[in-house]
C-alpha cells in the first residue's frame, strides 16, 4: 500500500540511497511486466495474422479474383478489340502485376506477415478487403468504430446490470443462508450451462413468433422512426431480447458463485469477532467481507469491462444485431484478414493493459499485495 | 485414497439431481449405441445427404405426428402404400389377345382437420411396344365419383402428381385440386370419411404388368417430423446423440486430463518450463477463442474432428491450468512426495503416480461441467454455418430450421425437438457436475 501512495517524484530527487527502495522495485517490475506483456501481444497477434491469411492460402484466392477481374475488363473493353492477341496477352498480365502491386501480392507472405504485425502494433489498422461500412468506408478503424456503439449498447446494459444485481442479489442471499431464495438460486444455477443465443432463440419464439409483441432481431425498425425519441424507444424494444438473453444465461450462476463466495468470507473468524463485537451488520458486510473480496471483485469487473469490446459473436448473429461481433463473424466468412486482425489487436491491447493495471489496482486494494515481490 | 473417492460417490446418492442426471446420461448412452447400432454410420450420411429419390415419400415442413393429441385441429398422417408389396390391392383380369385389365384399389381413412400436401402415383410399368394406360377414379364418403385423370404410362417409370395436373385444375374449376378433391362441392372444410382411390390399367401385351405406388403427403409425419428437404428429423435427431456425447466427452476430458498434466510437468520441474507454461497461457489469453475457431472452420477444415482437436488445443492453456498449480505447489511440499524423492523416483514416476492421482478429486467435477459448453459449441458453430458438412447433428437442424425462416413461418417443432435434446443433455451434465462439486470441495460442502 506504501509503495503506492508515496509520490514517486518525491523519490527521484533523492537517487542513490533508495536505490533498493520500493520505488526502484516498481519500476523494475513495471519496465519487465510491460515487456512481457507486449511480447505476448506480438506473439498472440502473429499468430492470427498467420492463420487469418491460412498460412498463405488467402493470397491464392485473392490473385485469382484479381486475374479473372482484369482479364474479363480487358477482353470485354471496346478499345483493345482491334489488339493483336499477344499485345493484348501482355497488357493483361502487365495490369494483373500493377493491381498486385496494389494490394502488396508482390511482397512474399512472410514478409508481408511481419508488415501485417507491424502496422497492426501501431493501431495502422488498414483498409478492409470486402467489408464497407455502411457510410460507405473501407477503412477498418471506421468500420470497427462504426459498429462499436451497438456493442457497447448491448453488451453494456446487459453486463452491467449482470454484474450490480448478482453481487447486490448474492450479498443478500448470503445474509439469509439457507431461505427458499437461496435453495432456488442453487437449484437454479445449472442453467447457466445454455448460451445465451440458445435462450435468444427461445425468446425470439415466445415474444416475436407467439405473442408478436417485440422484433424479431436487429436493432431498428426498417425505416427507422423520423424523431429522436421514437428512435431511441425503437432502439430499445430491439434491446430487450439480446440484451435479456444475456444476462438470463449467466444469471444464476452468477449470483450463486458470488454467494459462495461471500459465504466462504463471511465465515471466518474476524468476522465472527466483529459480530461478538456487537458491529452493525452493514458495518461487518461492508468492512469484513466486501473488503477482502474486493480484489476478485475489480477483476471480475476489469474482464467484464473487455468484453464489452468483443461483443457476443453467436448472440449478435442471432439476433442480427449489428455489432462488433457479427462484423467479425462477417469478416471470416469474406477472407477479410484486416478486420479480423485489426478487432484483435484493439482486444490484445486492452486486455494487455487490463492485466498490467490489475496488478497495480491489487497492491492498491489489498496491503498484503506488494508489487514486484 | 480408493476408498476416498468410492466413499465421495456414494455421497452422490444423497443427492436427488445427481441421480437424475446420471440416469439421463446413462439413457443417452444408450440410445447412441443403438442409434449407431441400428443406423450405421455409412448409412445415416447416405440417408442425410439422401435427395428427393430417398425421401419422396415424406411430406415438406411436416410437424411431427403427435401434436394431434394436442392440437384441437386434427392432421393427417402420411402414408405410402405399394402394389409391388401387396399394400396395395391389386387384381389382374386376364382378357383375349393379350389384352387385360389391371384394377388396383386403395381404400384410406381420412379425418382430419386440414386438406393434405399432396398426393402422388408412381407407376412402374413393364411393355415392349404397346404402352399400358390408366384411368384414376377418387370415390369419396359421400358416394361421389370423381374422374382424376386417363393417360397412357409413356415410360416404364411414369409420375402423376395430383396438385400439377392442368386438365384437372380445369375439370374441378379450382386452383386448389387438392382441397376440391377432399371437401364437398362449394364447401370449403374437409370432408371425414373413406376414400377410395381406384385405378384402371389396361395392358395390351400379355408379358405387361402394372404396379403402382401411392404416396400420401399428410400435414404430419412420424415421430419428429420432416424439415424441407422431406428428410426424417429423427435420423439427425438419433445421430445428434452421439455426437454430440463424442464432441461433449472427448473434448472435456481431452482439456481437463491434457492441462492437469501440462501443469503437473510445469509445477514439478519449475524454472523455465514453468515459466515457458505461464506465458504460453498469457498469449492464449490473448488470442480470440471463437474466431480462430471460426476461422479454422472456414478457412481449413469443417470436419468435427478438427474442430475438436482446435477446441482442445486453444482450451489447455487457459484459466484451469493456474488452478491446478496452485495446488500442484502444496502438493509437491507434501511429505509423501519427499518420501519418493528419497527412495528415488523417476520425475515421470512422480508426476504420474504420485501428484496426479491426487487431483482427480478436483479434475471430476470440473470435467463433469465442462461437458455442456462443449456440446453448445459444437451447436453453435453449426448454427453460423460451420457444423460438420457430413455428419447429421442438432446444430445442423437448427441452422435448416433458422435458415428456413422456421420461427417466422411457425416450424417450431423443427426448433424446439433438437432444442430440447441439447437443454435436457446439458442440463444432465452441469446437474451432476454441480453435485460432484459440492460433494468434492469440502470448502462448498457446508455452504
Amino acid at each position: 500500500m506504501s509503495a503506492i501512495t508515496q509520490s514517486p517524484v518525491e523519490e527521484q530527487v533523492i537517487k542513490k540511497p533508495f536505490l533498493n527502495s520500493s520505488f526502484v522495485r516498481i519500476l523494475r517490475y513495471s519496465a519487465v511486466r510491460l515487456l512481457t506483456l507486449f511480447i505476448t501481444v506480438v506473439i498472440g497477434i502473429y499468430l492470427t495474422i498467420v492463420i487469418a491469411n491460412m498460412g498463405g492460402y488467402v493470397d491464392v484466392i485473392m490473385k485469382g479474383e484479381i486475374r479473372d477481374r482484369i482479364t474479363q475488363m480487358i477482353l470485354t473493353n471496346q478499345a483493345y478489340q482491334q489488339m493483336d492477341p499477344e499485345t493484348r496477352q501482355a497488357l493483361i498480365q502487365e495490369r494483373i502485376a500493377a493491381e498486385e502491386k496494389r494490394v502488396g501480392l508482390d511482397v512474399p507472405i512472410a514478409v508481408r506477415n511481419f508488415r501485417y504485425l507491424k502496422n497492426a502494433l501501431v493501431l495502422n489498422l488498414g483498409r478492409a478487403i470486402n467489408i464497407t461500412s455502411d457510410s460507405g468506408s473501407k477503412q477498418v478503424r471506421l468500420i470497427l468504430l462504426e459498429r462499436l456503439p451497438p456493442t457497447l449498447l448491448l453488451m453494456a446494459t446487459s453486463q452491467l446490470f449482470l454484474f450490480f444485481s448478482s453481487i447486490f442479489i448474492a450479498l443478500n442471499l448470503s445474509r439469509n443462508y439457507g431461505s427458499f431464495w437461496d435453495k432456488l438460486i442453487i437449484a437454479l444455477s445449472p442453467s447457466s450451462a445454455v448460451p445465451p443465443w440458445f435462450y435468444g432463440i427461445f425468446l425470439i419464439l415466445i415474444f416475436a413468433a407467439g405473442f408478436k409483441i417485440l422484433p424479431f432481431g436487429g436493432m431498428v425498425d426498417a425505416p427507422p422512426p423520423p424523431n429522436k425519441f421514437d428512435y431511441a424507444v425503437n432502439v430499445l424494444k430491439h434491446l430487450i431480447l439480446p440484451g435479456f438473453s444475456l444476462v438470463i444465461s449467466s444469471f444464476f450462476l452468477s449470483v450463486y458463485n458470488y454467494r459462495t463466495f461471500f459465504l466462504i468470507y463471511s465465515s471466518e473468524d474476524y468476522v465472527d469477532m466483529a459480530r461478538a463485537k456487537g458491529l452493525h451488520a452493514k458495518d461487518i458486510e461492508r468492512s469484513y467481507i466486501l473488503r477482502p473480496t474486493l480484489p476478485n471483485i475489480i477483476t471480475n469487473f476489469a474482464l467484464l469491462i473487455i468484453t464489452l469490446w468483443t461483443g457476443a459473436l453467436f448472440t449478435e448473429t442471432v439476433f442480427l444485431w449489428p455489432g462488433l461481433g457479427r462484423t467479425l463473424f462477417q469478416a471470416i466468412g469474406q477472407y477479410d484478414t484486416p478486420i479480423i486482425v485489426g478487432s484483435t489487436i484493439i482486444y490484445a491491447y486492452l486486455l494487455a493493459m487490463t492485466v498490467f493495471i490489475l496488478n497495480f489496482v491489487y497492491a492498491l486494494v489489498d496491503p498484503r499485495v506488494k508489487i514486484g515481490e | 485414497m480408493l476408498n476416498n473417492l468410492r466413499s465421495s460417490f456414494q455421497k452422490i446418492s444423497t443427492y436427488p439431481s445427481a441421480i437424475a442426471g446420471i440416469s439421463v446420461i446413462l439413457l443417452l448412452v444408450v440410445v447412441a449405441i443403438y442409434t449407431m447400432i441400428a443406423i450405421p454410420y455409412q448409412e445415416a450420411i447416405t440417408l442425410w445427404r439422401g435427395g428427393e429419390d430417398v425421401w419422396y415419400q415424406n411430406p415438406k415442413f411436416a410437424a411431427p405426428a403427435w401434436i394431434n393429441y394436442f392440437s384441437t385441429k386434427k392432421y393427417a398422417e402420411s402414408f405410402a402404400v405399394d402394389t409391388a408389396n401387396a399394400e396395395m390391392q391389386k387384381t389382374v383380369i386376364p382378357g383375349e389377345g393379350g389384352v387385360s385389365t389391371i384394377e388396383m384399389i386403395h381404400e384410406f381413412e381420412f379425418s382430419s382437420d386440414v386438406y393434405p400436401q399432396e398426393l402422388i402415383l408412381y407407376f412402374d410399368s413393364a411393355f415392349q411396344e404397346k404402352q399400358p394406360f390408366v384411368s384414376i377414379e377418387l370415390i369419396t364418403p359421400d358416394e361421389r365419383t370423381v374422374r382424376i385423370a386417363n393417360f397412357v404410362l409413356t415410360g416404364a417409370d411414369y409420375t402423376y402428381r395430383f396438385s400439377q395436373d392442368e386438365k384437372l385444375r380445369t375439370k374441378l374449376r379450382t386452383e386448389d385440386v387438392i382441397s376440391a378433391l377432399f371437401s364437398m362441392p362449394d364447401s370449403d372444410v374437409p370432408l371425414k370419411g373413406t376414400y377410395k382411390l381406384v385405378m384402371i390399367g389396361s395392358v395390351f401385351e400379355p408379358e405387361s404388368t402394372i404396379d403402382a405406388e401411392f404416396v400420401f403427403h399428410g400435414q404430419v409425419f412420424g415421430w419428429a417430423g420432416t424439415d424441407h428437404a422431406r428428410r426424417d428429423l429423427t435420423l439427425p435427431l438419433l445421430w445428434g446423440v452421439p455426437v454430440a456425447l463424442a464432441f461433449g466427452l472427448l473434448a472435456a476430458i481431452g482439456t481437463s486430463v491434457l492441462t492437469m498434466i501440462i501443469a503437473a510437468i510445469g509445477t514439478w520441474y519449475g524454472g523455465w518450463v514453468d515459466e515457458l507454461i505461464q506465458r504460453i497461457t498469457e498469449i492464449n489469453l490473448v488470442l480470440p477463442f471463437f474466431a480462430l475457431l471460426i476461422m479454422i472452420g472456414t478457412f481449413y477444415s469443417r470436419s468435427i474432428w478438427v474442430i475438436l482437436s482446435a477446441t482442445i488445443l486453444l482450451s489447455i492453456f487457459t484459466g484451469g491450468i493456474l488452478g491446478f498449480r496452485a495446488v500442484f505447489l502444496q502438493v509437491k511440499q507434501s511429505m509423501y512426495i519427499e518420501a519418493a524423492k528419497a527412495y528415488g523416483a523417476s520425475n515421470m514416476r512422480i508426476i504420474f503416480k504420485y501428484l496426479i492421482p491426487r487431483m482427480i478429486p478436483l479434475l471430476i467435477p470440473g470435467l463433469v461441467q465442462s461437458v455442456p459448453a462443449f456440446v453448445f459449441l459444437e451447436a453453435s458453430l453449426a448454427v453460423i454455418g460451420l457444423g460438420d458438412p457430413v455428419l447429421p447433428t442438432w446444430g445442423k437442424i437448427i441452422q435448416d430450421a433458422s435458415s428456413n425462416g422456421a420461427l417466422y413461418k411457425g416450424y417450431y417443432y423443427w426448433v424446439l425437438e433438437p432444442a430440447a435434446l441439447l437443454i435436457i443433455t446439458g442440463l444432465a451434465f452441469a446437474v451432476l457436475g454441480f453435485a460432484l462439486d459440492r460433494i468434492f470441495n469440502p470448502k462448498l460442502r457446508d455452504v
